[in-house]
């Protein structure tokens, strides 16, 4: 029974996680359609400037806020200077553009940083909490990952739904034309939609490196599983990435419990292809429009 | 008062439209009229910024509009309701209006105007909260006149409104389009294939055929003519 509440408990950290970059990933995709397969090295790149920041003495939440504002400037500077060169060109280009970004970033890391894996510190402690007599496996940096993740996933619903910037953000993602016809500036939205998701990936960054072998591919298998929550969610839906990161989070979690943590990349990949199976267009997918 | 001057487009080799010039007055229908493929829609494009002539000049209210970004073509009173019944099917029927009004109004305004809109259309305030996605053709098509007209534009280019509607429906959106046209400084550019019911609303007429102008001239005069209504218009 222990194991089974510390499996879920796990997973449901995990699942956080990767609910931040599959939101950073839907925030992409709704704004351009274009997957960001170099959403989890952006993430990566941010999180070793954490790591400089950190050992030139910078202190931890300081270094933190500034990785956020980094993610946000290079999400949109990735926009405007590679991807919207591309727009009304082959779809295909700006997915591979995102591949060679990837492969770039992991590039210019290995080269300044190495390719060995370094350790990251946590904002808090990582060693399990004690209810009454039990320990369990969920730290105070995973209550952490757990809180910011529903800021982030909160403040960004709050931004969609309650506010015009937010709706001004949709109708560009939805009709680009359409609104630009009345009077919506699409091309500074669009921009806005990338450095928003590079907050999450930079977010989500900070929070898989002190959990893992914090090196130039760390966030490589993070990608997979975020991507996988992604397309469980809808790819386009807040609220679907945040669900799909939880079942994700959760079912890896399950499989690296009682089968072997090896396993875990498979299972994914089998559930990838049940959801597929089983709802292509994903749990939170809009329904089709009227036909008239 | 919208004058163009001029105007030529191209499709890679084809020639959509070829030195189009007329001028629409303020308080009046323009109807411009011609078979598919006369460059109606292409016109309504190019005036609103999403097509790119090769030459020509497009003013309005003494201004330039080539050359600007749509979203500031829009920002200067210029309100295109493209074909296709252009709602955002992802939105509800209250964010299709209020989208309008975000770059124009002030918040306190914002909320006057949309339930002016829904005075104007009742209907729409029965489905305020449904997605625009659940409308009807008809529906749909009272939605984006609203939009349209919420941000009070100084210029309207309505491409093909009553595309798919029922006879009873055109003829109630062509009435409230005349009721909000006349006497007021609004200038109407209505790009129609049904010539018949355009020209029964319409002050002035433009026809077009194969990119070019045909002739340039009074709504009633157009209309009188049997010979040209046989040969560029159908009826």
């Amino acid at each position: 029974m222990s194991l089974f509440v510390n499996v879920t408990l796990n997973g449901i950290a995990n699942g956080m996680i990767f609910a931040a970059l599959a939101l950073a990933l839907v925030l992409v995709f709704r704004a351009t359609r274009i997957v960001n397969f170099a959403q989890g090295a952006m993430g990566m790149m941010t999180t070793f400037i954490a790591s400089s920041l950190l050992g030139r003495g910078v202190g931890y939440w300081w270094a933190f806020l500034a990785v956020l504002v980094i993610g946000f400037v290079l999400g949109a500077l990735v926009e405007r200077v590679l991807i919207r060169p591309l727009q009304g060109k082959s779809e295909l280009n700006p997915v591979i553009v995102t591949i060679g970004l990837l492969v770039v970033l992991e590039g210019i890391a290995g080269t300044i940083y190495g390719n060995s894996s370094r350790g990251f510190p946590a904002a808090y402690s990582q060693s399990g909490l004690t209810l009454g007599h039990t320990k369990i496996a969920f730290s105070h940096f995973d209550v952490f990952i757990l809180v910011a993740v529903l800021v982030l996933m909160t403040a960004t619903l709050v931004l969609f739904r309650a506010t015009s910037l937010g709706l001004r953000m949709r109708a560009s993602a939805f009709a680009g034309e359409i609104s630009r016809l009345l009077g919506v500036r699409v091309g500074l939205l669009l921009t806005l939609g990338w450095a928003l998701a590079g907050v999450a990936g930079s977010l989500s960054g900070l929070l898989v490196a002190p959990t893992s072998s914090f090196g130039p591919y760390y966030m490589d298998l993070v990608l997979v599983y975020a991507f996988t929550a992604a397309v469980i969610g809808g790819l386009e839906s807040p609220v679907g990435a945040l669900i799909g990161g939880l079942i994700t989070g959760l079912s890896i979690s399950y499989v690296g419990g009682y089968l072997g943590s090896g396993l875990q990349p498979l299972g994914a990949l089998v559930l990838l292809m049940v959801a597929l199976m089983a709802r292509p267009e994903g749990i939170f997918a809009r329904p089709p429009a009227r036909r008239v | 008062m919208l004058e163009v001057q001029g105007l030529s487009v191209s499709y890679g080799a084809v020639e959509a439209l070829k030195s189009v010039t007329f001028s629409a007055r303020p308080g009046a229908i323009t109807a411009i009229l011609g078979a598919n493929g006369a460059g109606k829609t292409t016109l309504l494009r190019t005036i609103s910024g999403l097509v790119k002539p090769r030459a020509g000049a497009v003013r309005f209210a003494g201004e330039k509009l080539l050359g600007r970004a749509v979203e500031d073509i829009a920002r200067r009173g210029v309100s295109h309701v493209p074909e296709g019944r252009g709602v955002i099917s992802e939105l509800t029927v209250e964010d299709n209006l209020r989208l309008a009004t975000l770059w124009c109004m002030a918040r306190r305004e914002r909320q006057k105007a949309i339930e002016a809109t829904f005075e104007l259309f009742p209907r729409l305030r029965d489905f305020r909260r449904r997605h625009a996605s659940t409308l009807s053709g008809g529906e749909r098509q009272m939605l984006v006149l609203g939009r349209a007209l919420i941000s009070r534009p100084k210029l309207l280019l309505l491409d093909e409104p009553s595309l798919g509607l029922a006879p009873l429906v055109t003829a109630q959106l062509m009435a409230l389009l005349r009721d909000h046209t006349q006497g007021t400084d609004l200038t109407v550019v209505l790009v129609e294939q049904n010539a018949r019911s355009a020209l029964s609303v319409s002050q002035d007429a433009v026809v077009l055929n194969l990119g070019e102008v045909v002739v340039s001239d009074e709504a009633a005069v157009i209309a009188a003519d049997s010979g040209l209504r046989h040969h560029y218009l159908g009826f």
